[in-house]
């Protein structure tokens, strides 16, 4: 059989096109943007920091995007974010690496599991079932941090979020890592396929067998988890657990980011590759103001309406009118 | 008004959507103080015929005279205004406002600017008297039983002092109990001068309530007769535009045992759903299901395939006990249901033709043991090649496929799951005659396979071509079986109407 038609244009194009022109601005009018150095071992540059602090979004927003594809939403992984650093903190001076890894992310897929549990046994809607946790969660972390800053001064543990491995920043390499794992996996195993058909149609998958709840389960388990990574790097990053400020509205920049990339919030087909375009934008974005002194209170701003650009790039109505018109033209 | 003048009087009126005629030139009369039933099998027009009597949409032609002057309402509001009044099968009121809030809605009493709820409560206290019911008119509606709430929603509409009231099928989530007493307060208020006209699908309650009945078929009307003069044969007959054969064929009412069958089902019942039933499936055989519409048929599936469980009754599957929890545990036995709407219950309509082919066969293989993309290919164009499934490609959003096609690829569905027993609930709706030979010739070819076949039709000459044996339902009961030979059309009307 032939390959068809396009019907529409690639899911991609417009993340991707949005990022371009923020680069064109910024490589007009924003002296030393593109000034990369190769200094002890690492690279050093505007580009260099933007990778690096987006890849905390990053890897929540590859979590939130399989959430979001069965129709759900993540509100959560903001608070899940303060818990997992507060018990990373909390065991910093006083246990073994590994430990201190194993129960931050424990702590993210525990926190997961019971959102899923709470989504699929009681068949609450996604965003109050997330909800509960998005409040309780902080007050959680401020329990294990008896409502203190801790701070730790524990190398190894300071090395995840401070350190460069191959000239990049280690978050850089663990979101690439987190990202290229979970595409493999949703698009090497039937997940992906079974996500998408949850998100589209769950009564048709259910009537046609489809373990719904268990997919369920485990896209919330693994949203948690990521945001236990993202936890585990904040903390490494700052050298302290602050349980009030700790993944501050980092839920909304991960749906932020999924929905740039094309994952519809109603849910059905779902791009991992958007959604880190996404995270890549939003954060270049925050740079580029950054940069040109628009001072932080008005930034978001700015940052809302080339979200609503983007959004509106993608409605169903101004995509089919635009492959039209590219269909027409081509 | 003398009482044999009509209350409502239409006259040819006509209603196209499109290039869709769904009415043409229905003559309609209803008399005040007599219950008038209208009867008719899916896209007969009787909602088309409500909603146009209603201005919910505007007729194309025709006259409607109500009480002797026209009337063309504009909209409901306008409708309810002039005295007719429509209770809808889903109530359509708001369950957590207080039943006296419901009975006055939109037509609140007013008091310096503000709702009078003294007067309120007083209203539909008097509307409830009404019906014969005294109950706590600040309790929440939600709070009431089904039935009740449907006598709030006719108390709600005697509030706007309607003297004609259509009832569209109001008790089709009744149950026995409740439906008398419905019936009781129907009778009050045909006694009071009222004129009603009843929908339903439950050929026992016309004749239990209704003095006339208008039957349509196809967006026409076919007769209207006093119920007395128009016998459950001929009713049946108008209804599926059928003649019925002369009494004497044989209808077994106990079917024989089988020596060992591949599904039996005994005494299956389910409140809202289904009474009794008793079903037996052979291997390697199709049985047919044959009702009219809210026969149970559906319903009976559905306990089948796991959806809904049975608060009664046993169904054994090769010997066994077999109680299913959810449609998981039947495909894990190897049960498979095309759903009647396609739509909703079926398709995955942003995927591809070749995902909604695979979906079954993959999520029975679980996420992990996935096919790969070759298999997939392969499984997908086997199928679209011996369906004849008419698609661009593989690739192609099942969504942007006719209905026929649509349904052919979820039947690909389930082949490629290779099931013991496949249940098809109106597989040829709206599919054209191509697309219907096919699939008969594909539950031929399952049949021969050894794979049994559940196979409901609205079609009655589809289920004589393509079943060994037909099961009739009436009124959520199995109420006899039809063996080959001698299983014709005229049989299974006959069946049906027999059965008191």
């Amino acid at each position: 059989m032939p390959e068809p038609r396009r019907a529409s244009l690639p899911p991609l194009l417009w993340p991707l096109a949005a990022l371009a022109l923020l680069l064109c601005f910024n490589f007009l009018f924003t002296p030393g943007f593109f000034s990369v150095e190769f200094r002890d071992g690492r690279l050093v540059g505007t580009l260099i920091d933007i990778l690096n602090h987006s890849s905390k979004v990053a890897i929540v927003a590859v979590g939130m995007t399989l959430v979001i594809a069965t129709g759900g939403v993540d509100l959560s992984v903001g608070a899940v974010v303060a818990i997992c650093g507060a018990v990373a903190a909390t065991l910093a001076q006083r246990a073994p690496m590994p430990v201190i890894v194993l129960a931050a992310l424990g702590a993210g897929l525990a926190a997961g599991l019971c959102n899923g549990l709470l989504v699929t046994r009681l068949r609450l809607q996604p965003i109050v079932a997330t909800l509960v946790l998005m409040v309780a969660g902080r007050g959680v972390a401020q329990l294990i941090t008896d409502g203190l800053i801790i701070t730790f001064e524990r190398p190894a543990l300071v090395a995840v979020a401070n350190r460069s491995l191959l000239a990049l920043p280690i978050p850089v390499w663990i979101a690439v890592g987190i990202a290229a794992l979970a595409a493999a996996f949703t698009r090497r195993t039937a997940a992906g396929m079974l996500i998408e058909a949850v998100g589209d149609n769950d009564r048709a998958c259910r009537y046609s067998g489809v373990n719904e709840s268990r997919l369920r389960l485990g896209v919330y388990a693994f949203c948690g988890l990521c945001a236990g990574v993202a936890g585990l790097i904040e903390c490494s990053y700052i050298k302290a657990a602050d349980a009030n400020n700790a993944g501050l509205f980092l839920e909304l920049d991960a749906i932020l980011a999924a929905i740039i990339g094309g994952t519809a919030l109603a849910g059905g087909r779902f791009s991992i590759a958007g959604s880190l375009t996404g995270a890549l934008l939003i954060q270049a974005l925050t740079k580029t103001m950054y940069m040109h002194d628009v001072s932080a209170d008005v930034a978001p701003l700015p940052k809302g309406l080339a979200v609503l650009a983007v959004c509106i790039l993608q409605a169903p109505r101004v995509k089919t009118s635009l492959a039209r018109w590219a269909g027409g033209r081509a | 008004m003398p009482a044999d003048s009509p209350l409502l009087s239409v006259r040819s009126l006509s209603k196209r959507f499109g290039a869709v005629v769904a009415l043409d030139s229905i003559d309609l009369d209803v008399s005040p103080g007599s219950i008038h039933a209208l009867m008719g099998e899916n896209g007969a027009g009787k909602s088309t015929l409500i909603r146009c009597l209603m201005g919910a949409v505007r007729r194309d032609g025709g006259t409607v005279l109500f009480e002797g002057t026209a009337c063309d309402p504009a909209s409901p509001r306008h409708a309810e205004a002039a005295g007719l009044s429509t209770v809808f099968q889903e109530v359509g009121l708001i369950p957590h406002m207080s039943v006296a809030e419901n009975i006055t809605l939109g037509r609140e009493s007013r008091r310096w600017g503000l709702i009078d709820r003294r007067e309120a409560r007083a209203r539909a206290r008097r509307a409830l008297a009404r019906l014969g019911l005294t109950i706590d008119v600040d309790q929440e509606l939600g709070g009431c039983s089904i039935a009740l709430q449907q006598l709030v929603a006719i108390a709600r509409a005697l509030d706007v002092s309607a003297r004609l009231l259509i009832l569209d099928e109001p008790t089709s989530s009744l149950d026995r109990r409740e439906t008398a007493e419905l019936f009781a307060v129907l009778r009050r208020l045909r006694d009071e001068g009222v004129g009603i006209i009843f929908v339903t699908h439950f050929l026992e309650q016309v004749y239990q309530l209704c003095d006339r009945i208008t039957v349509l078929r196809d967006g026409a009307h076919v007769v209207t007769r006093d119920t007395r003069d128009l016998p459950r044969p001929q009713l049946i007959a108008a209804m599926l535009g059928r003649t019925p054969a002369a009494p004497g064929a044989s209808v077994t009412s106990a079917a024989p045992a089988d020596a060992a069958p591949l599904l039996r089902a005994t005494g299956l019942r389910r409140r809202e759903s289904i009474e009794h039933a008793d079903l037996t499936i052979p291997r390697g055989a199709a049985v047919g299901l044959a009702g009219l519409l809210g026969s149970g048929r559906s319903e009976l599936a559905r306990m089948l395939f796991g959806i809904d469980r049975p608060q009664g009754g046993r169904i054994e599957l090769n010997g066994e006990t077999f109680s299913p929890r959810s449609p998981r545990d039947a495909i894990a036995r190897g049960i498979a249901l095309t759903p009647e709407n396609r739509k909703s219950d079926g398709i995955v309509p942003n995927l591809s033709v070749r995902e909604n082919i695979v979906l079954a066969l993959q999520a029975r293989r679980g996420v992990l043991r996935s096919l790969s993309r070759r298999e997939q290919d392969a499984i997908a164009d086997e199928f679209i090649a011996r369906l004849g499934i008419k698609t661009p490609h593989r690739e192609a959003p099942i969504s942007t496929l006719s209905g026929g096609n649509q349904q052919k690829a979820l039947l690909a569905r389930w082949l490629a799951a290779n099931p013991a027993l496949l249940i098809l609930d109106e597989p040829t709706r709206g599919i054209d005659i191509g697309a219907k030979q096919e699939i008969e010739s594909l539950i031929r070819g399952l049949i021969n396979g050894g794979a049994g076949v559940l196979f409901i039709s609205s079609e009655l000459s589809e289920l004589v071509r393509a079943c060994s044996r037909i099961v009739v339902l009436k009124d959520r009961r199995t109420i006899g079986e039809l063996r080959a030979p001698g299983l014709s059309e005229e049989h299974i009307l006959e069946a049906i109407a027999a059965h008191a």
